[in-house]
C-alpha cells in the first residue's frame, strides 16, 4: 500500500514538475531592475514595457520597478548577479551591461548575466546649433580640422557611448574635439541650444524638442540606413531627410545602442523563454510602435542566438576603442 | 496679457470636481510619504506613477504635482518636530524649527513654516505665469561656469554662519565634500572612494546621512539628557494657529527677500536646497536679532521655507521648457510625461497649451489646497510631542530605520545611518557644526562637476569665470559674500580687540 501511494505521489510530482518546467510562470511579483536613475532613457524603456504588460494583461503577477542606477548602472547589474537563480528579477539596460566592466573594476562579469532580448536600437546623430554656419557634416568636420582642440563636443558621462562615438569620429576623420562630459543627454542638449558647446551626439529623443523649436539641427545619423518617419519635424525637415553619416562623408557605417533585457545567471531555460515570449508580445503592440516612433529608435527585436551574435560583435567593436583610448581598467 | 488669458483657460481645465478631488488625494498621500523620512517625494511619485498610465495627462500631472506639494509640507513637519529633514531642502528649517518645537512652540513653528511655504510657492507660480517665455530663454544662458558660480554663491552666503570656530566649519565642510565624492565620477568615469564595497557604487545617499546625523544623533543626545522632550508641557490650542497666522505680516521683509532668493535659485538652476540655505544665511546676516538664530527664531523658519517652495515651484518651468529635470522628483515626473505621450521641451507650450496651463493653474490651486490641509493637521502633529519620550523615542528609531531602508532597499544603508548617527552625536558633543557638512554633501559634487567641466572647456584657465557679464557678476557677489564676514572680522579685531561676537 505504502509503496503504491509513494509511487503515485512520485508520479504526480514528476508530472507536475515537468508541467511546471515546460510552462514556467512567475509565482510571485516580478521585479524590474532599471539600471538608470528615474527619468533616464532606460527608465522610460522599462516603464513603457511595464505599462504595456499591465494594459494588455500579458502577465498575471504584478510588476515592481526599482531604480538601481548607481555607478552608471553597475549597481543594478551587480544586484542581478547576486540574485543568481532568481527568475523573478528582470534587468533593463543598454550595451552598458557588457561594456561597463571594461572601464571600471566591478564585482560582476557580463557572462554572469543571461541576455533575454534586445528590443530596440537607439540611434546617434551629430547635432550642431541651428544658426551655426555648417550646412552639412562635411563642412563642420572641415572646420573642426582647421582648428584642432577648440571645438567642444558635449555628451552624457565619461567613457560611455557618446565619448566612444566622439573617439570614433576623430579616428575616422582626423578631427580633434574637446570632449565635455555632462550628467546626461538632456543637459548636453540644453548646453548646445544655449551655444555653450559646438556639437553633441545625442539620441533623437534627447534633442527632438530643441530641434522642433529651431534651436539646433541634425547633420547626420550614425545608422546604416536613413531613419523612418516621413512626417516633417520642422518646416523643411523630417527624420527621414537626415542623411546617414556615411552619405555625408564621415566613414562610420553604424553606431547604435541596443536596449537590452537580462536575467540573473542560473535561471531555468524555460524562464528565459517565458520572458522572451512576453517581451516579443510587447514589441508587437501598437503602444510599443508608438514608443519607438516617438523616440525615433529603430525597432529590432533580437533574442536567442541572434542576440548573442549581436552582443559579441558590438562588444568587440567598443572594446577596440576602449583599448586604443587606454580606458580599460585593470 | 496673453499669458493671463491662457491662465484663465488653465483654471477652466483644473477647476473640475474630479481634478480638485485628485488634488486632495495627492496632497494627502504626499503628506504621508513626506512625514516618513526616506520615503520622500521621489519614491512616492514613482510608486504612484503606474496608476497614472491610464489617466489623461492633465489629471495625471495634477495628481503627481499635488503629491509633490504634500510631500514637501510633510518634510517640513518632521524637520520641526523631530529634527529629521525629509528632503534636502528642508534641512535649513531644522536650525530654528526644532529649537522652537523643543521650547513648546511646535504649533507656531509649523504654522509659520506652512504659511511661508505657501507664500513662497505662490510667488514662484506667479513668476512663471508672468515671465514664462523669458525664464526659459534666461536659463539657456547657463553653462558650467555659471553653474559653478551659483553654487559658489550658495556656499559663500553660508560662510561664517555658525557660532562654531571657522576651523571646525572647514573640517565639517571638508568631510561633506569627501562624502559627496563617493561613487562613480561623471567627469572621469572612474570609481572613487568605494573601497570595493558594491553598496557604495551609487554614492552615499544624502537622506541616509541626514537620518543618521540629525535623527539618530539627536536621539542619542536626548537619551543622555534624561529621556525627555521639553515640548511635552506644550498645550495644543487651535487658537494658536490663528494667532500665529496674524503674526505673519510682521515678517514681510523676510518673506519678500526669501521669495526673491527662491525664485532666483529656481530659475538659475541652483535648486531648492541651495535656495533654502542661502535664504537662511541672508536672513541671519540681515536680521536685527542675529543672536536668536539657531535658538528658535521664527524668522529662521520663515526664510528657508519661503525660499524652498519658491524655488521648487519656479523650477518646474525650466523643466518643462528645456526638458532638464531640476530635482529627483521632477525627473520621475518627466519620465511620466513621456509615458503619457508628451515630449518636454520648448514646443510643449505651443503644442499642448491646455496641459501646460492646466498644470500651472493646478499649481495655484494645489498649493492652496495643500496649505489648508496641512494647517488642519497641525494640532494632530503638534500633539505627537506630548507623548512620553519612552514611547515616541523608539517609534522615531523605527521610523528612521524604515526611512533609511526605503531609500534604496539595502540593509547596508541601515549600518551607514547608524554610523552617521554616531558622527552626529560626536559632532554635537565636540561642538562641530553639522550644517556645513550637509551643504557640502548636497551641492559638493555638483559644484565639483561644474568646476571641472569649466576647466575642460577653458583648457585649464580660470579666466572662464570672468568671461562674460553673467558669470562675472555672480562670482563678484559670491566673493563679496565670502570675504565680507572675514573683512568685518578683521576690522572688528582691529577696532575693538576684546570683541567676542566677531563671528557673525
Amino acid at each position: 500500500m505504502l509503496k503504491i501511494s509513494w509511487l503515485i505521489a512520485t508520479a504526480i510530482a514528476v508530472t507536475y514538475g515537468s508541467m511546471a518546467q515546460a510552462d514556467w510562470k512567475p509565482a510571485k511579483p516580478v521585479e524590474f531592475i532599471v539600471t538608470s536613475a528615474p527619468g533616464g532613457g532606460t527608465d522610460n524603456f522599462a516603464r513603457v514595457v511595464q505599462s504595456i504588460i499591465a494594459k494588455h494583461k500579458l502577465m498575471e503577477q504584478p510588476i515592481v520597478v526599482t531604480n538601481k542606477g548607481g555607478g552608471s548602472g553597475a549597481e543594478g547589474f551587480i544586484y542581478t548577479k547576486v540574485a543568481t537563480g532568481d527568475s523573478h528579477k528582470l534587468t533593463f539596460g543598454t550595451n552598458n551591461a557588457y561594456l561597463l566592466p571594461y572601464v571600471a573594476k566591478l564585482a560582476y562579469k557580463p557572462d554572469e548575466l543571461i541576455p533575454v532580448a534586445a528590443m530596440a536600437l537607439d540611434e546617434f546623430l551629430l547635432w550642431v546649433k541651428a544658426d551655426a554656419p555648417y550646412k552639412d557634416a562635411k563642412s563642420y568636420i572641415e572646420a573642426v580640422k582647421a582648428k584642432p582642440d577648440t571645438f567642444k563636443m558635449g555628451g552624457s558621462q565619461s567613457k560611455d557611448t557618446d565619448q566612444t562615438l566622439t573617439s570614433l569620429i576623430q579616428d575616422a576623420t582626423g578631427a580633434k574635439f574637446i570632449y565635455v562630459p555632462f550628467q546626461g543627454g538632456g543637459a548636453a542638449g540644453v548646453q548646445l541650444a544655449g551655444g555653450h558647446i559646438d556639437s553633441n551626439t545625442n539620441n533623437p529623443n534627447e534633442n527632438a524638442g530643441q530641434w522642433k523649436a529651431g534651436a539646433i539641427t541634425p547633420l547626420c545619423v550614425f545608422s546604416p540606413t536613413r531613419l523612418q518617419g516621413g512626417v516633417k519635424v520642422t518646416a523643411t525637415m523630417g527624420w527621414s531627410d537626415i542623411p546617414t553619416c556615411k552619405e555625408a562623408g564621415i566613414p562610420i557605417d553604424q553606431f547604435q545602442m541596443p536596449r537590452t533585457v537580462w536575467l540573473p545567471g542560473g535561471v531555468p531555460a524555460d524562464a528565459v523563454a517565458f520572458y522572451a515570449d512576453i517581451l516579443k508580445k510587447v514589441s508587437q503592440t501598437p503602444e510599443w510602435k508608438e514608443y519607438i516612433e516617438r523616440t525615433s529608435q529603430t525597432d529590432r527585436f533580437l533574442t536567442g542566438q541572434d542576440l548573442r551574435t549581436f552582443i559579441a560583435s558590438d562588444d568587440a567593436k567598443n572594446r577596440k576603442v576602449f583599448e586604443q583610448e587606454g580606458w580599460i581598467a585593470r | 496679457m496673453e499669458n493671463f488669458a491662457s491662465l484663465l483657460h488653465g483654471f477652466g481645465v483644473a477647476l473640475t470636481t474630479y481634478h480638485v478631488m485628485l488634488m486632495m488625494i495627492g496632497v494627502f498621500l504626499g503628506i504621508l510619504v513626506g512625514v516618513l523620512p526616506g520615503l520622500g517625494a521621489p519614491n512616492g511619485v514613482s510608486l504612484l506613477l503606474p496608476l497614472t498610465f491610464t489617466m489623461d495627462p492633465v489629471a495625471a500631472i495634477i495628481l503627481l504635482t499635488s503629491m509633490y506639494w504634500g510631500a514637501l509640507f510633510g518634510g517640513s513637519t518632521t524637520s520641526i518636530l523631530f529634527n529629521i529633514p525629509g528632503e534636502p531642502s528642508s534641512v535649513a528649517t531644522t536650525f530654528d524649527g526644532y529649537p522652537m518645537a523643543r521650547q513648546g512652540q511646535a504649533t507656531q513653528a509649523l504654522t509659520l513654516a506652512f504659511l511661508s511655504a505657501g507664500f513662497g510657492a505662490l510667488v514662484g507660480v506667479i513668476l512663471i505665469t508672468v515671465l514664462s517665455s523669458w525664464v526659459a530663454k534666461f536659463a539657456l544662458r547657463f553653462s558650467s561656469p555659471e553653474y559653478f558660480a551659483v553654487y559658489f554663491l550658495a556656499f559663500a552666503s553660508f560662510i561664517g554662519l555658525g557660532a562654531a570656530s571657522p576651523l571646525k566649519t572647514i573640517v565639517s565642510m571638508g568631510l561633506g565634500f569627501a562624502f559627496a565624492a563617493v561613487g562613480m565620477d561623471t567627469v572621469s568615469g572612474g570609481l572613487r572612494l568605494t573601497y570595493g564595497f558594491n553598496e557604495l557604487l551609487s554614492g552615499i545617499s544624502f537622506l541616509i546621512a541626514v537620518i543618521g546625523l540629525f535623527g539618530i544623533g539627536e536621539l542619542m543626545l536626548t537619551i543622555e539628557e534624561g529621556l525627555r522632550f521639553d515640548g511635552i508641557q506644550a498645550r495644543v490650542k487651535i487658537r494658536d494657529v490663528f494667532k500665529t497666522i496674524a503674526t505673519l505680516p510682521r515678517y514681510w521683509v523676510t518673506l519678500l527677500r526669501s521669495a526673491a532668493v527662491g525664485c532666483w535659485m529656481g530659475i538659475t538652476p541652483g535648486g531648492p536646497t541651495a535656495a533654502s540655505f542661502m535664504s537662511y544665511g541672508l536672513a541671519k546676516r540681515l536680521s536685527r536679532r542675529k543672536e536668536g538664530f539657531g535658538q528658535g527664531e521664527p524668522e529662521g523658519v520663515v526664510a528657508p521655507e519661503t525660499a524652498d517652495h519658491a524655488a521648487g515651484s519656479s523650477a518646474i518651468l525650466p523643466m518643462l521648457a528645456l526638458g532638464v529635470p531640476g530635482s529627483a522628483t521632477a525627473a520621475v515626473m518627466m519620465g511620466g510625461l513621456m509615458i503619457w505621450g508628451l515630449n518636454p521641451g520648448p514646443m510643449l507650450f505651443v503644442e499642448r497649451p491646455d496641459f501646460v496651463w492646466g498644470l500651472i493653474a493646478s499649481m495655484y490651486l494645489g498649493n492652496i489646497v495643500a496649505v489648508l490641509m496641512v494647517l488642519a493637521t497641525i494640532p494632530l502633529f503638534a500633539s505627537i510631542l506630548r507623548i512620553p519620550f519612552a514611547i515616541i523615542g523608539p517609534v522615531i528609531v523605527v521610523v528612521c530605520f524604515i526611512g533609511a531602508y526605503t531609500v534604496a532597499g539595502r540593509p547596508f544603508d541601515l549600518w551607514l545611518a547608524l554610523a552617521f548617527g554616531v558622527v552626529g552625536y560626536l559632532f554635537k558633543k565636540l561642538d562641530y557644526p553639522i550644517a556645513p557638512l550637509v551643504l557640502a554633501m548636497v551641492l559638493g559634487d555638483k559644484a565639483e562637476d561644474a568646476f571641472r567641466q569649466s576647466m575642460i572647456m577653458s583648457r585649464g584657465s580660470l579666466s572662464i569665470f570672468w568671461s562674460n557679464g553673467l558669470v562675472a557678476t555672480l562670482m563678484l557677489i559670491g566673493l563679496a559674500l565670502a570675504l565680507g564676514p572675514l573683512l568685518s572680522t578683521m576690522l572688528g579685531r582691529v577696532g575693538k580687540p576684546k570683541g567676542s561676537s566677531v563671528v557673525a
